[in-house]
């Protein structure tokens, strides 16, 4: 027998050790079952990082954010418009230096097309307090179903170093109990 | 300077009859010596960011905040890290090998190209030009100097790694050594390989990034996040690689820990070769340019077959000390080779605890981290630099820290100063480290961001209210890091009056005194000649194995469970 320093005897090629070879079995059965949960995940889960994913020009994602605004607009606080798109559409969230423009008025329970995507570099979407994390990457629309699961107030706090004013750039998304919400596009109460 | 000259210049090692070559001595030496300014430089660095993100201190402005944290991050992870490997592959092939370096001249011309990359670099970010953070993320834009600097540093370590595969041959060639490589060589060899993948990624993001910071060419955002972390993990894999060799090192020199069996060691490392560089994605797993199958398979290390590569050496490493215990007679139940072990050496603590945390902290949570769903819930927040301080830190600096009490006397030649501290240290550094990172995991979990200069949100549109536990957790996390970085503090002031003040071994190669660790004054017996007979059954760190596998199992499906009670997402 040797340590590490020292040239091994020249046949090296040898079998394990019973102890060393239980080992290696169990790790890779372990390393088996780590490599089975994810598409298992996929199957049975509910949280999955899938989402439609293509490519965009970010002045056309930047227009396209401003129409869904013009169509849902419901109110405004803090200079920020508040957007209460109907059930089951598609919902366009902008992040740029340093705001996440609009504010998301969601019904809980029901499921959204959630877009994220951002003007000029990359930024973090962190949905506070839940906890829910996706890169926001310039040039590329990641499109998310998302069904809100609790009712409440909520912010998209910015976890991707997007510059000096990076700690200023929180959003907002309200949920509300389905019953209260009104489905009405353009102009409704708040 | 001729062959001869150079291999007639070397001396012979007392402690383990190994031929040194005089340029190979100065070599470590410089090496060394640079990583231990950038490590002084990071280090300062750690504390002022950490004092920054403890509101209760919140010492910096946020411009400061930000080049610092930039500082930080390319001080400890590029400058002092590439540095000391350097120096280990210097080691691992000229001294090991009793061999010359194979082209002296281009060694040190690529060692002073590495420091004037780096000088670049830190000008350009301590100058405020390169406010980019460690990741440098296209678009955000730093000055040319800063990439050019970089790709610098990147050539001059890879022309290291092209003179450490030389120096393989000269060595073969020249017959200096008898049958295959040790081991320990072995697995720098592997290091080495993971470098030239990483820094050949490192070229292809950021001569590009350097040609757009100049007006020339476009950079797609996506496409850099992909590629730069192909430098930026797979280079975490150097790292791993080169600390698991330090371990085998480290595990010989204090108490003669022997090689339960190369074929599964060096397996093991072939493995990281092999699939480390699909680490990429484990940055990449929330992001909107790649699918789902892509994930899964990259993320996983093909089907983590990586993972199983840290989790054989996990074995094999503390199993080959407890039988080279064993075989020298500790054979009393599970635990007396661990037992009577030399704890008080430090270069045993460093061993022992960078193991210990590197495995139960740092590679438990990275494996979760980067399983794909539950990165949902992890991706940017503090457990992330949580998880890669538990492994990069307390993993790999702290097995650095310890092997550097044997390069003190074995290379330098010098008497480690301020032994009394020396002896605490580790400890220091390990238990400080620790605590920070199991914290600012910890922390993350209410989703805490990383990277981030002020988390009470002051000056944003909306109020943002974090759990109250957070403020104690980062105030935890604070006073733990703070530990580390006197800890740190104390490596520093013990390695520079060591090399530079410190009092000289005798001529006669002798090890006797004060200042010299444990492993050098009480070498490890030699084996009973019938040690080839000896069982080679190690029942303690089988033991110690199941304890690690029953963590890993609770912590990984406790996340998932967190994750199953989050907004439903798809």
């Amino acid at each position: 027998m040797h340590t590490g320093i020292s040239s091994p005897p020249r046949i090296w090629w040898k079998p394990a050790h019973g102890t060393e070879r239980l080992w290696v079995a169990v790790a890779f059965g372990w390393c088996i079952v780590l490599f089975a949960m994810m598409p298992l995940w996929h199957l049975k889960g509910q949280q999955n990082p899938s989402g439609i994913r293509h490519r965009v020009d970010p002045t056309r994602y930047y227009q396209r954010v401003q129409e869904f605004i013009a169509t849902y607009k419901v109110g405004e606080e803090a200079g920020f418009p508040i957007v209460a798109p109907p059930p089951g559409s598609d919902v366009y969230l902008l992040a740029q230096m340093w705001n996440w423009t609009p504010i998301l008025k969601l019904q809980k329970g029901v499921e959204y097309t959630l877009h994220l995507s951002a003007l000029d570099v990359n930024h973090g979407f962190n949905l506070n307090p839940v906890n829910i994390n996706f890169q926001v990457v310039p040039g590329y629309d990641y499109g998310l179903r998302v069904v809100p699961t609790e009712a409440g107030d909520f912010r998209i706090v910015c976890d991707e170093f997007c510059g000096i004013g990076h700690h200023v750039m929180v959003g907002k998304v309200i949920v509300t109990d389905s019953a209260v919400v009104p489905a009405t596009p353009t102009g409704g109460a708040q | 300077m001729t062959a001869a000259a150079v291999t007639a210049d070397g001396r012979v090692c007392p402690a383990t009859g190994l031929k040194i070559s005089a340029t190979a001595e100065r070599l470590i030496r410089a090496n060394a010596v640079a990583a231990t300014v950038a490590l002084l430089i990071g280090g300062i660095a750690a504390i002022l960011v950490l004092l920054t993100r403890w509101q209760a201190v919140h010492l910096l402005p946020a411009s400061w905040f930000y080049r610092i944290l930039t500082v930080h991050g390319m001080s400890m992870l590029i400058f002092f890290i590439l540095f000391f490997e350097m120096a280990v592959l210097y080691f691992a092939s000229a001294v090991l090998l009793s061999s010359r370096v194979a082209t002296p001249r281009l060694a040190w011309a690529s060692f002073w190209l590495m420091v004037l990359g780096a000088v670049m670099v830190e000008y350009t970010m301590w100058a405020g030009k390169a406010d980019v953070l460690f990741t440098s993320y296209v678009p955000l834009r730093a000055d040319p100097l800063f990439y050019l600097g970089v790709i610098l540093f990147a050539v001059g370590a890879l022309i290291v790694v092209g003179i450490f595969f030389g120096t393989l041959v000269v060595a073969k060639r020249e017959r200096t050594y008898e049958g295959s490589v040790p081991l320990i060589t072995f697995g720098a060899v592997t290091a080495a390989i993971i470098a030239v993948i990483t820094l050949g990624h490192g070229a292809a993001i950021y001569i590009p990034t350097f040609l757009w910071s100049l007006g020339i060419m476009q950079v797609d955002p996506e496409v850099y996040r992909m590629v730069w972390w192909g430098l930026g993990h797979a280079s975490q894999q150097i790292n791993v690689a080169a600390m698991v060799s330090i371990w085998y090192l480290l595990g010989a020199l204090t108490i003669g820990a022997l090689v339960l069996n190369e074929k599964v060691s060096r397996s093991a490392f072939v493995l990281y070769v092999l699939f480390i560089s699909m680490a990429a994605a484990h940055h990449l797993l929330v992001d909107p340019g790649l699918s789902p199958a892509w994930k899964v398979w990259n993320t996983s290390y093909a089907m983590y077959l990586a993972v199983l590569a840290s989790m054989v050496h996990g074995f094999t490493v503390p199993a080959g000390m407890e039988l080279g215990q064993r075989v020298r007679g500790l054979t009393k139940g599970l635990f007396e080779w661990l037992r009577k072990a030399p704890w008080s050496d430090p270069g045993f603590a460093a061993l022992i605890t960078s193991i210990i945390i590197f495995g139960f902290v740092g590679g438990i949570t990275g494996v979760t981290f980067g399983t794909e769903q539950i990165n949902i819930i992890a991706h940017n927040t503090l457990r992330i630099p949580g998880h890669f301080h538990a492994t990069v830190v307390a993993g790999t600096a702290l097995a650095f820290m310890g092997v550097t009490y044997y390069v003190i006397p074995l290379i330098f030649r010098k008497r480690v100063a301020f032994w009394g501290l020396a002896k605490v240290q580790p400890w220091l550094f390990a238990i400080g480290m620790f605590v920070f990172s199991t914290m600012m995991t910890f922390a993350g979990t209410f989703g805490v961001p990383r990277r981030h200069w002020d988390i009470t949100f002051s000056g944003a549109p909306f109020g943002v209210q974090f759990s109250p536990a957070v403020d104690l957790v980062m105030g935890i996390t604070a006073i733990g890091g703070l530990m580390a970085a006197l800890g740190g503090g104390i490596y520093i002031l013990i390695t520079v009056w060591s090399v530079f003040f410190g009092q000289p071994l005798p001529a006669d190669g002798t090890f006797t005194g004060p200042g010299l660790p444990h492993g050098l004054t009480h070498p490890p017996k030699p084996l009973p000649p019938d040690a080839d007979r000896h069982s080679k059954k190690t029942p303690g760190t089988l033991v110690l194995v199941f304890v690690f596998l029953a963590a890993f199992i609770a912590y990984y499906f406790i996340n998932w469970k967190l994750l199953s009670v989050v907004w439903r997402i798809g």
